[in-house]
């Protein structure tokens, strides 16, 4: 079971932080060993400022530390190159005081100058780092982001050792924030060696360091061994080899030559795997923070009507979606995945009732149904669960033509206002930390309903924006008054119907025979697939 | 035939650049944007129009066509949008792959089609014969990501003859590269069988019969070079054809081409590495039909370069 930031955990006094704060060492857990992982795709960078596709996510964060950290397996926040804070009495002024000793893997000691430089650095506009708004609530970001100011006037160094961070408002995902591999911290001298290709020559403080890049076949990384956490990691060295179709990777598993399919288990593939007791017994299933969803755009008529929209989240059989995915999802009925804090337990959400629906069709003056279109991105099971969206929909008198599209194209089309339907899968909304606000701003809120935004419902309700802002103005992230005030917020959201909620997608990763470590190492919400750093070989 | 040399490199310098232009346009009205690829799903309309404006692409499309051209001509393929890395790098690290690919496509698209065109010359109207020209047409038609995944499973999985995929040693090189060839298999062994069939028919072949030399003799001393020679001069073509082939044939075994870099690039709107992939393919394959038709007239001296 997953352990969440517990409301007690995380209590921002002014004294030091009482996290739960070491991860227990597994027991068994033997040093040495290499492990092979695949993928499809070449690592495209592995600079923490530019980084932001779940494949270079889990690689970055075992390369380089950031100030927080999270308790492996779990999203439990720690600390990391923090050794404390402090915050104020405002909530506005976090002190963070540096472990002392930390190296970069090029030998030098890490110090305060070179966590103000990692974070004016990331939010540079000429870095172009996709997570720079992430960093919204500095003092002075706007300045930095628009180019006005060179670096964060809320960053300050006190001293070698202490570093402090003003916000412009109080923001209660900082913390968070600070966790994410855009906040981690990079050596200057090596960022400016690189010659602006520091995402093929990465320095950090990470429990691993880049040993080999080959172009187009494999990256190797090997143990830090001056790692500043002890004990770890177990594993000598790591090799991503690159260009592997899952498939292929999943028969050299079966023979023995890779030890985690970094793509997982190919949709073709998965009944055959689990019906093998053998090879189901080395598959580790698990949550992840994920909500698959049919956006339905709010300014295109006939979807503007809140009875149409509320007659397509009645139409929709979300149990035989299930099944076209061989059951690898739980049915959905709100925006937040269940495993989120703030999600609404008791929140039914629409039935699965085509009378009800084909009543409020009629209701809304459409009882003849309409014309619009679906929008879809073009690889496996998108396609299929397109078309049994569409025959749902049918039944109730609208005829939703299926316009499968790249992925790119369709992200476009959603930006763009242009599609009025779109199935999110294969695009679908990750949270890039576990917390309730990352489900809205970008994808629900105002801020997200601008040209190009991900808001692909274009919805735009003032006075639920109006309490998510006073959900993140709290100091305790997990305050149970701002978790309830999310769910709110959601539930609000859900009564306007700009989303269908379909399906939150399980995580399964298979693994070699031979490699140890605890079940929830395998399915970490935040090193995906793995935490490289502190899974083990046994032989 | 300077003159003519002269003449096609102007025509081959024109091609490309027309090339470029059509590329260049097609990905400048593409309904997908480059800059959200790059921006991700978190930025702000503020961080995404300045990264629009740092690569430049809020300018008109000549004007970024003709920078993309200026740095051309000093031989900048310009930089990955999304590896920050310079594209001729990409391209470099990559190239070599995929010419041991063609390579080996090549060797068995030969070595498959000549011998079968041949055995089915000799044999022709019989069972055999119609048995090879059927498989020729299956051999043309199948689809190579089928192929593939259909001699990996045989050979890799099952039979253990082969690694699966990568890159590396001689036994990797040879189910990409048997992949690639059956294709062109197909074709060869039927442009084979009819000049085969034609200069067995031809009257120095009757000469050479009735002075009484044996029928392996007459095959494969005055039949096969006379009737080869059109045929090999097809292989300036196949590195079109191959172009298209490896980008199917390097996702299949995980075979570290330019293939397989154009795919992954068109996927995330990476526009330079597709520009420059598509440069370096047009250039292979304007270079494979110019040394075709060289190397016609040298084969066959009836064919005159005007």
């Amino acid at each position: 079971m997953k352990k969440w930031l517990s409301g007690t955990a995380i209590a921002l006094s002014l004294a030091l932080p009482a996290f739960a704060q070491e991860y227990t060492p597994d027991p068994n857990a033997k040093p040495g060993g290499g492990i092979v992982i695949t993928y499809k795709d070449d690592v495209a960078t592995l600079d923490p400022a530019i980084g932001y596709d779940w494949q270079n996510w889990s690689m970055i964060k075992s390369l380089f530390d950031g100030l927080m950290d999270y308790v492996p397996g779990t999203t439990e926040l720690r600390l990391g190159l923090a050794e404390s804070y402090d915050l104020s009495e405002d909530g506005l002024t976090y002190t963070f005081h540096l472990r002392k000793g930390v190296k970069f893997h090029n030998g030098r000691e890490m110090t305060a100058q070179d966590v103000k430089y990692s974070l004016d650095r990331v939010t540079d506009p000429a870095t172009q780092s996709p997570g720079a708004g992430f960093f919204g609530s500095i003092l002075g970001y706007d300045a930095a982001a628009d180019g006005s100011a060179k670096g964060l006037e809320g960053v300050r160094v006190i001293d070698p050792a202490t570093v402090q961070i003003t916000l412009s408002r109080p923001d209660a995902t900082f913390l968070h924030v600070m966790a994410l591999n855009f906040a981690a911290v990079v050596p200057q001298e090596a960022v400016d060696a690189a010659a602006g290709d520091f995402g093929k020559q990465p320095v950090g403080t990470g429990a691993f360091k880049l040993a080999d890049w080959t172009i187009g076949q494999k990256v190797v990384f090997e143990k830090n061994a001056d790692y500043w956490r002890e004990g770890v990691p177990y594993l000598d060295s790591v090799t991503f080899e690159v260009g592997q179709e899952p498939i292929v990777a999943l028969l050299r598993l079966q023979k023995g030559e890779v030890d985690v399919p970094g793509d997982g288990i190919p949709p073709a593939k998965f009944t055959e795997v689990m019906a093998d007791p053998a090879q189901a017994a080395r598959v580790v299933e698990g949550g992840q923070l994920h909500t698959g969803y049919i956006t339905l755009n709010v300014t295109t008529p006939p979807l503007d009507k809140l009875e149409v929209r509320q007659a397509i989240n009645m139409a929709i059989n979300k149990d035989r979606i299930v099944q076209i995915i061989n059951g690898r999802a739980k049915p959905a009925n709100q925006p937040l995945p269940p495993s989120m804090p703030g999600y609404s337990k008791d929140y039914q959400g629409y039935p699965y009732d085509v009378e009800g629906a084909r009543k409020l069709m009629a209701d809304a003056g459409l009882a003849d149904g309409f014309e619009t279109e679906l929008y879809v991105m073009n690889t496996d099971p998108n396609p299929r669960i397109a078309q049994a969206i569409q025959q749902d929909l049918a039944e109730i008198g609208i005829k939703a033509a299926i316009k499968s599209l790249a992925q790119a194209n369709v992200i476009e089309a959603g930006g763009a206002g242009t599609a009025p339907m779109i199935w999110s899968g294969g695009m679908a909304w990750i949270a890039d930390f576990p917390d309730p606000s990352n489900f809205y701003g970008p994808i629900l809120g105002r801020a997200g309903a601008v040209e190009g935004g991900w808001n692909w419902a274009k919805y735009c309700n003032e006075a639920v924006d109006a309490e998510a802002v006073k959900a993140d103005s709290f100091n305790d992230p997990a305050d149970p008054a701002r978790l309830a005030l999310w769910s709110q917020v959601y539930q609000k959201v859900m009564a306007d119907a700009p989303w269908v909620p379909v399906f939150n997608e399980e995580r399964y990763t298979m693994k070699s025979e031979r490699m140890g470590g605890a079940d929830n190492l395998y399915v970490d919400p935040v090193s995906i697939p793995v935490n490289y750093d502190y899974v083990y070989v046994t032989e | 035939m300077a003159a003519y040399l002269m003449r096609r490199l102007v025509a081959a310098f024109l091609i490309l650049l027309g090339v470029a232009a059509i590329t260049f346009f097609l990905l400048y009205v593409l309904p997908a944007d480059p800059v959200r690829q790059i921006a991700g799903r978190s930025a702000t309309a503020q961080t995404v129009e300045n990264i629009r404006h740092q690569l430049g692409l809020d300018q008109p499309f000549l004007v970024q066509f003709g920078r993309y051209l200026a740095g051309l001509s000093q031989g900048d393929l310009g930089h990955s949008y999304l590896q920050k890395t310079d594209v001729a790098t990409l391209i470099w690290a990559r190239l070599p792959a995929s010419l041991l690919l063609m390579a080996g496509g090549i060797f068995c698209e030969l070595l498959i089609g000549l011998t079968l065109g041949v055995i089915a010359a000799l044999r022709r109207g019989s069972a055999l014969d119609q048995g090879l020209m059927v498989g020729s047409f299956v051999a043309v038609s199948a689809p190579q990501f089928v192929v593939g995944l259909l001699l990996l499973y045989i050979f890799g999985v099952r039979l253990s003859w082969f690694p699966i995929s990568g890159y590396g040693s001689f036994s990797h090189l040879v189910l990409p590269s048997v992949t690639l060839g059956i294709l062109g298999s197909g074709w060869y062994s039927r442009m084979m069988r009819s000049s085969m069939i034609d200069v067995l028919r031809a009257d120095y072949i009757r000469t050479a019969r009735a002075k009484g030399l044996g029928r392996a003799r007459v095959v494969l001393r005055h039949a096969l070079p006379n009737a080869i020679l059109p045929v090999v001069a097809m292989i300036g073509i196949d590195i079109g054809i191959f172009m298209g082939g490896i980008v199917v044939v390097e996702s299949v075994f995980g075979w570290p081409g330019i293939g397989q870099l154009a795919w992954q690039a068109i996927q995330r709107v990476d526009i330079p590495i597709i520009m420059g992939v598509t440069l370096v393919s047009a250039t292979a394959i304007v270079l494979g039909n110019l040394l075709a038709d060289i190397i016609t007239p040298l084969i066959d001296p009836r064919i005159r370069l005007r």
